[in-house]
């Protein structure tokens, strides 16, 4: 059976069993089961442990044997490392391709454990079943509603491929995915990554429709020449963020070289991913955000942005941040001033940023977005203000007045607006296949507001601040400046 | 690890392809008097050898030569500096290349990655400043456009005070030469070409350097 087919069973399988449930809510095996039942897996669901009985309203078999073949493709192993020899050959024998393992007392518990460790992979090898872990969180794959996997949460359906070599990793930016609504295919936890580690999961997604980029936490790679050359043939295919923990750790010769002593930290890291054409963030949430624009955002064909702001300081702002990226604040072309001249009166900027000085009516911004988006000579837009007057409305909403004095319309008419403006953002992206970044702080400070919660709507990431759209969008450009030097578009 | 000496370890990157300058190494004081008529003044002369890897520290190293009375004292002198640890040893007689701007490119052998290339800011606070990026061996033309492109430094690879841009070019075929010796020769564990000088007329040109190999066994 193909590598493909196994990962297969293990992100969409036609049915699941869970290894070692219990009754006991806190352990393992009961809170598996439950996010697996919880989270609307349309697939098979069985359940084994020693003594039967019913967990969650699911009969336990008291042997693997007792489900029929084919039945079950996965297995998720919550079972003390001494029983899971057997339970794999029984599993085998049975149909399982795939089997999960959070079950401890491996690799990372010492010699004794690492031995266990080594026999478990020779046997999944010999079984012709995919090993995922030991030790690890779990498996997540929304195509399939399947959140096999001993934490919380379970993210909103999406189109980033996660993969970490720690758990908590895994949890993190499916968090992230939640708040932003930006959301995930697959995610899976590679725990001691005994037989699979993150590079052949980053592999699957490279070629799985279901999703458009990886997004992965690494740390101690054991061969650092095949990690090279694994991610750069990823990369060819789909943008790949890469999180890097431990980046202080190399070994350093004492060289008499000046070019050793220079190979400080991890410069030579930093490196291998500009060759390698991979994004490497510096935070776990630029890692998130940077997978969540590849998901959401047309990579632009060029690096001209321009800034349009309702109000000066942020685009003063947007401006310097710009200023120490591979992007450029382009120029405004005079046909393109003139445009914006048409719908604004003249104490606008004139200039990039596009400040609109609070001259705008109704239609003024999203024609703006529109316009602006259009032009040949701009690559990519950043849209700042949206949600102020929804904020406003908001207050009026709350205050005592409220829905006397016209303020019932008013704030009808804000939180309608703002929504609008959102949605022209969204619409100007896809109409011309460019990036289009909206940013405010209410994304994060009031999430609720109609202006965020449409840009959530679109299916786009509402960046948190502008410097964070800034960095979101030097990503992309790097990288699409990375596949067309090499000719790869 | 042994040491090339610089004469020897430019020989070895000039065949992969490193531009180098025209350079002679002789054994007595009028040789390099007759090497310098034919490289043409000013020109620096060095105490060349393999044992001998700090020159500097040594004084070892007779910078702006400007005719050849003064080579073939300069030679005659280096020659006289020899100690008898020094092994075999000659005179490096080579063009004087002038400069404000340093930078530095080498080979290194990482723990992790394997053979790797760097290009830095060089100078004596190089080491401080670290502005330097890596690529792993081997890199295409385009990796090498890309490291110029990543030094943070910009300025220093533009027009500079009344001295011409860097040669990209230049500067991308000596990355490229090292490159290619790293290929060619799997016994480098490292190299350094440092300084690359920069001339007025904005071309890198290494005026040392070392080459290490593993032990042979």
């Amino acid at each position: 059976m193909s590598t493909d087919e196994r990962f297969r069973s293990l992100f969409d399988p036609a049915g699941v069993i869970v290894a070692g449930v219990s009754n006991h809510p806190a352990k393992f095996g009961f809170v598996t089961l439950h996010n697996i039942l919880a989270s609307g897996y349309e697939g098979r669901v069985f359940a084994t442990n020693r003594d039967g009985g019913t967990v969650l309203g699911i009969d336990a078999l008291t042997s693997v044997r007792d489900v029929p073949h084919g039945a079950a493709d996965l297995v998720f192993v919550c079972t003390p490392a001494s029983a899971n020899p057997d339970l794999l050959r029984d599993c085998a024998a049975i149909g399982v391709r795939a089997a999960f393992l959070t079950s401890a007392g491996y690799g990372e518990a010492g010699e004794e454990g690492k031995r266990m460790e080594d026999e478990l992979v020779a046997l999944a090898d010999e079984l012709g079943i995919l090993l995922c872990g030991p030790n690890g969180q779990g498996v997540v794959s929304t195509p399939s509603k399947l959140c096999a996997q001993i934490v919380a949460p379970y993210p909103p359906e999406g189109r980033i491929g996660i993969a970490s070599q720690s758990g908590n990793f895994v949890s993190s930016f499916q968090n992230f995915a939640v708040q932003s609504g930006v959301g995930v295919s697959r995610a899976v936890s590679a725990g001691n990554a005994a037989a699979t580690g993150v590079p052949d999961y980053l592999e699957f997604y490279a070629d799985d429709p279901a999703t458009a980029v990886g997004l992965a936490y690494v740390e101690g790679i054991r061969d650092g020449r095949a990690f090279f050359d694994r991610v750069r043939s990823i990369a060819e295919r789909k943008p790949l963020v890469l999180l890097k923990g431990g980046s202080s750790a190399y070994g350093q010769r004492a060289a008499a070289s000046h070019t050793g002593a220079l190979a400080a930290d991890d410069t030579v890291f930093t490196g291998m991913c500009r060759q390698a054409g991979v994004t490497r963030a510096a935070t776990v949430e630029e890692a998130f955000e940077a997978a969540a624009t590849f998901a959401t955002q047309p990579l632009p064909r060029g690096n001209r942005v321009v800034v349009m702001t309702t109000a000066g300081g942020w685009g003063v702002v947007t401006a310097d941040a710009l200023a120490n990226t591979s992007l450029e604040l382009v120029a405004l072309p005079d046909d393109l001033r003139a445009e914006i001249d048409q719908r604004l009166p003249p104490r606008w900027s004139r200039n990039n940023p596009v400040d609109l000085a609070a001259g705008e009516t109704r239609d003024t911004i999203p024609e703006l977005l529109d316009v602006i988006t259009a032009h040949p000579d701009v690559d990519a837009v950043i849209y700042l203000g949206l949600g102020i007057q929804s904020n406003q409305a908001r207050l009026m909403r709350q205050g005592r007045f409220y829905p006397d004095e016209g303020l019932e319309r008013i704030v009808a008419y804000h939180e309608r607006q703002d929504a609008r403006f959102a949605e022209a953002a969204a619409a100007a992206s896809a109409t011309y296949d460019k990036p289009v970044l909206t940013a405010t702080e209410l994304a994060v400070a009031i999430p609720d507001n109609p202006g965020p919660v449409a840009v959530r709507a679109s299916g786009k990431l509402c960046y948190a601040s502008s410097n964070r759209a800034v960095t979101a969008l030097d990503h992309l450009w790097r990288y699409a400046q990375w596949r067309r030097r090499r000719g790869l578009d | 690890m042994p040491t090339l000496s610089e004469a020897e370890s430019k020989r070895v990157l000039a065949a992969a392809g490193v531009p180098m300058l025209d350079e002679r190494v002789v054994q007595s004081a009028t040789d390099a008097g007759a090497a310098a008529d034919a490289i043409g003044y000013p020109v620096v002369a060095k105490l060349c050898g393999d044992a001998i890897a700090h020159k500097t520290e040594r004084g070892l190293v007779r910078l702006r030569l400007g005719d050849r009375a003064a080579v073939e004292a300069a030679a005659a002198d280096l020659l006289a500096a020899a100690r008898p640890d020094d092994g075999e040893v000659g005179v490096l007689v080579a063009p004087m290349v002038a400069g404000n701007r340093e930078l530095i490119a080498g080979l290194h052998d990482d723990p992790q990655f394997g053979m790797t290339i760097m290009l830095g800011v060089g100078g004596i606070l190089a080491e401080a400043i670290k502005d330097v990026t890596f690529r792993l061996v081997p890199i295409e033309r385009v990796d090498a456009e890309e490291m110029i492109d990543d030094l943070a430094t910009q300025a220093l690879l533009g027009p500079f005070r009344g001295e011409a841009a860097v040669d990209r070019d230049q500067l991308a075929a000596v990355l490229l030469g090292l490159s290619s010796a790293a290929q060619a020769d799997p016994s480098i564990v490292s190299a350094d070409l440092n300084p690359l000088i920069v001339t007025a007329g904005g071309t890198p040109i290494a005026v040392d350097a070392l080459v290490e190999r593993a032990a042979s066994s």
